[in-house]
């Protein structure tokens, strides 16, 4: 693996130099639009430190990244504490609430771990929407604190959280816990035979995951100003985190950036075909997950597995 | 070795290791000793619990009661981790490197802490893990990835991970299974290189004579108890052991193959070739089967028998010429062959749990007229009367013996010219296999249909049949009249 790391490494290094010159000659417009893909870009990382690498499918990335985004918002909105600490407090409720999410449905196999995590995403949207008082409800939270307005800035803050969190979660994903992980996620009973305790990994794993998702949400509310069910919390959001993950290519965490850049951008750029956008999109991430589920960068990868 | 070791205290004690599933017990009040530097075989029967007794041992199941005493210190009822971590390791039949990672990788992961602290490569971990790859041969191979290798280098790479933090307990589940007569030479010298380090070696197999010339001791179980424990030799020459493998004096009743008038044999396999990936699981194969005989192919695990059938049915792609009637099969679909009339009834039985014993019959005969079906059900009936008593209750609910009665009607039902039978005694007691085996004759004398049956039980396999032929490591390598089966290849199925 060794000039392959390297190699990737300086093409990373080469993209990120590359797009944090962008704020000096791009529109504002265009920055927004890359500012929320870098969170959607961690949200997908994320994500598939889970998939690919525990083997375990969570349905509900957003019961996550909604836990910490709203728990900030909620915050902030009641005591007016600064954003820095509202994010943090999101972070780490989101590692919680997954800690207390996971630890039961680790214990059940296949499909069942991923109900679990579909059912508490619509136990939280449900938490939303009764206790509307607190939470905004259907309308939304308003934030009264933002971090920066210049889009510049905010463009910057997002792309070096982007790169800081794929360089951890990677760096995690090729350390002994990750390899740890890909055994678990294989082949269980082998791996404890291997005197690996599995729901330990696993749950690690989660709540590394969650820590991530609930800082990203967090984040991205504070950039948004406002946070509502249908961008951080609604399933068909969690899915999209999912299709980007799988788009971008399992197991390869910075895959998961590269394609929530792409469906993000893509879905924008097709916007004037309006309803239409949407389709060409999920018509498209079909087409890789059936023809090509090692995604773009996965393709990339066992080709090099090959030689 | 009881010379160098006998002294010495066990490493491991089982004492009444049980182990029950619902109301099965598979494991029964079993126990036995294994010492430092020794290879102690643990033999059965498929279905005996000779599996479940390791996978007990190593924590993989809970034991339901017993203790597993290893140096002194109980550790029945943890936690595989914690008792790998203890000073056990497992070599898996079935292996799914990391494919991604060089065989070395793979090795360091064997290596690494349960700890989530880990976070750093070990350097001391990289040269202790290429030691091991040349320890178990693969150091030629070990800076590759799992997906270019041959398969007997995926089985070293078990091995390798099973050695690797250096464990008394080796446990090695069917060390030979898929291995070229050449290869099981290789590893038996491995497995007994374990030994002379000074592990204590427990290998779980089928039969005692693939193992006969690496092991010190026998354990020979069945039914989930220890019929005898021994060296080798004696267990072999034990007649419960042999009552349960070969039958006691098998009447035969075969039909010599001239009775059979057809010119060309129905059912013609020719030098059939199919691999699974690296691994050939069958090499050259030729059976053939006339109109109305019986044949029976006689095989361990592994051996090749159901990717015989399934290529037959049509389920695998393989090279060579599998004809029927003269007329090549190839091309045509399962579904075909299977509506044409070589009707296989698998070893997994695949019966639709959640529907009436009625309903799997009717559903056999789907494509029959009203009083065709009628009239086939009370022909099967007559076969089968346990099957009319249970008729409307639901298939999951069946013993395993009534399962496989139901399984064999309802492919009866579908009226096969051939029918194929891969293991249906597996799992079963030997009270069912009676019934089963008179049923079988009854089939035989009143009807006319071509039986081609698959059995590793060759108590089972030969009463009823004309012919039999053995497969072994993917290859015939014996044809024959049953009467002849006990005296030229019996001793292989002990």
């Amino acid at each position: 693996m060794g000039l392959f790391t390297s190699r990737l490494f300086w093409i990373a290094l080469l993209v990120i130099a590359f797009a944090a010159t962008l704020p000096l000659y791009v529109s504002g417009y265009i920055l927004g639009l890359l500012t929320v893909a870098f969170y959607f870009g961690v949200f997908a990382m994320s994500w598939d430190l889970l998939f690919g690498f525990a083997g375990e499918v969570n349905f509900g990335p957003t019961f996550l990244i909604g836990t910490g985004a709203y728990t900030a918002g909620i915050i902030n909105n009641l005591y007016g504490v600064s954003p820095y600490i509202c994010i943090f407090i999101g972070a780490m409720a989101a590692v919680v609430a997954g800690f207390i999410l996971a630890l039961p449905a680790l214990r059940v196999r296949g499909p069942y771990f991923g109900l679990t995590t579909l059912v508490a995403v619509l136990m939280l949207q449900n938490f939303i929407v009764v206790f509307a008082e607190l939470t905004g409800g259907e309308i939304g939270l308003t934030i009264p604190d933002v971090i920066t307005i210049n889009a510049g800035a905010n463009y910057w803050l997002a792309l070096g959280f982007m790169t800081v969190s794929g360089a951890v979660l990677y760096g995690l994903s090729q350390s002994p816990i990750g390899l740890v992980l890909q055994a678990s996620g294989q082949d269980p009973v082998q791996a404890g035979a291997l005197g690996f305790n599995i729901v330990k990994h696993k749950l690690f794993a989660f709540v590394v995951s969650a820590f991530f998702s609930g800082l990203s949400g967090a984040l991205l509310v504070f950039y948004f100003g406002t946070a509502s069910v249908g961008t951080v919390v609604d399933v068909a959001v969690g899915v999209n985190v999912i299709v980007a993950a799988v788009l971008g290519g399992r197991r390869t965490v910075i895959g998961a950036a590269l394609g929530a850049v792409f469906l993000i951008v893509a879905g924008e750029f097709l916007r004037p075909t309006g309803e239409l956008a949407t389709f060409i999109v999920s018509a498209v991430a079909l087409i890789v997950v059936l023809f090509f589920p090692g995604g773009f960068l996965g393709a990339a990868m066992s080709r090099e597995a090959r030689t | 070795m009881d010379a160098v070791s006998g002294n010495f205290a066990p490493t491991l004690e089982v004492r009444g290791l049980t182990k029950r599933f619902g109301g099965l017990t598979a494991v029964k009040n079993l126990s036995f000793d294994l010492r430092a530097g020794e290879i102690f075989g643990l033999i059965g029967p498929n279905g005996s619990g000779k599996s479940t007794a390791m996978k007990s041992i190593m924590g993989i199941e809970r034991p339901t009661s017993g203790e597993v005493i290893f140096q002194g210190q109980n550790v029945a009822g943890l936690p595989a981790h914690k008792i790998a971590r203890q000073g056990f390791g497992m070599v898996f039949q079935h292996s799914r490197p990391l494919n991604r990672q060089t065989v070395l990788e793979n090795i360091m992961v064997a290596l690494l802490p349960d700890s989530l602290l880990a976070l750093f490569h070990d350097r001391a971990l990289i040269e202790r893990a290429e030691a091991i790859a040349e320890r178990v041969g693969l150091g030629a191979v070990m800076r590759r990835k799992p997906p270019t290798l041959p398969f007997a280098d995926l089985r070293r790479l078990e091995l390798a991970k099973a050695i690797a933090r250096d464990p008394k307990v080796v446990l090695v589940d069917e060390p030979f299974a898929g291995l070229t007569l050449a290869e099981v030479g290789t590893f038996s010298e491995l497995i007994a290189g374990f030994r002379d380090e000074g592990r204590a070696v427990l290998l779980v197999d089928h039969n005692v004579k693939s193992v006969a010339a690496l092991v010190d001791r026998v354990l020979a179980m069945y039914l989930g108890e220890e019929i005898c424990t021994g060296a080798a030799s004696d267990v072999m020459k034990n007649e419960t052991v042999r009552r349960v493998y070969l039958g006691g004096a098998i009447e035969t009743s075969a039909r010599p193959e001239t009775s059979f008038h057809d010119k060309e044999p129905l059912l013609q396999v020719e030098n059939v070739n199919v691999f699974y990936g690296k691994a050939q699981a069958l090499e050259n194969v030729s059976i053939h089967v006339h109109k109305s005989e019986f044949v029976s192919v006689v095989g361990l695990n592994g051996a090749g028998k159901t990717t015989l059938f399934n290529a037959i049915s049509g389920l695998l792609p393989y090279t060579g010429a599998i004809k029927r009637g003269g007329e090549p099969l190839r091309g045509t679909s399962a579904a075909k062959i299977a509506r044409d009339g070589i009707v296989q009834c698998p070893e997994s039985r695949e019966l639709f749990g959640e529907m009436t014993v009625r309903e799997n019959l009717d559903l056999g005969g789907y494509h029959l007229a009203d009083d065709v079906r009628d009239k086939q059900i009370e022909w099967l009936f007559e076969l089968f009367p346990i099957l009319r008593e249970r008729q409307s209750q639901l298939a999951q609910t069946l013993s395993g013996g009534e399962q496989q009665m139901l399984a064999i009607g309802r492919a009866l039902m579908m009226q096969p010219k051939i029918l194929i039978l891969d293991e249906p005694t597996l799992g079963l007691a030997p009270v069912i296999l009676e019934q089963l085996s008179k049923a079988l004759e009854r089939l035989r004398q009143t009807s006319s249909i071509t039986m081609l049956l698959g059995e590793q039980n060759v108590t089972f396999a030969l009463p009823h049949a004309d012919r039999v032929y053995v497969l072994e490591h993917a290859r015939i390598v014996w044809e024959g009249d049953p009467a002849r089966f006990a005296a030229e290849a019996g001793e292989g199925y002990l």
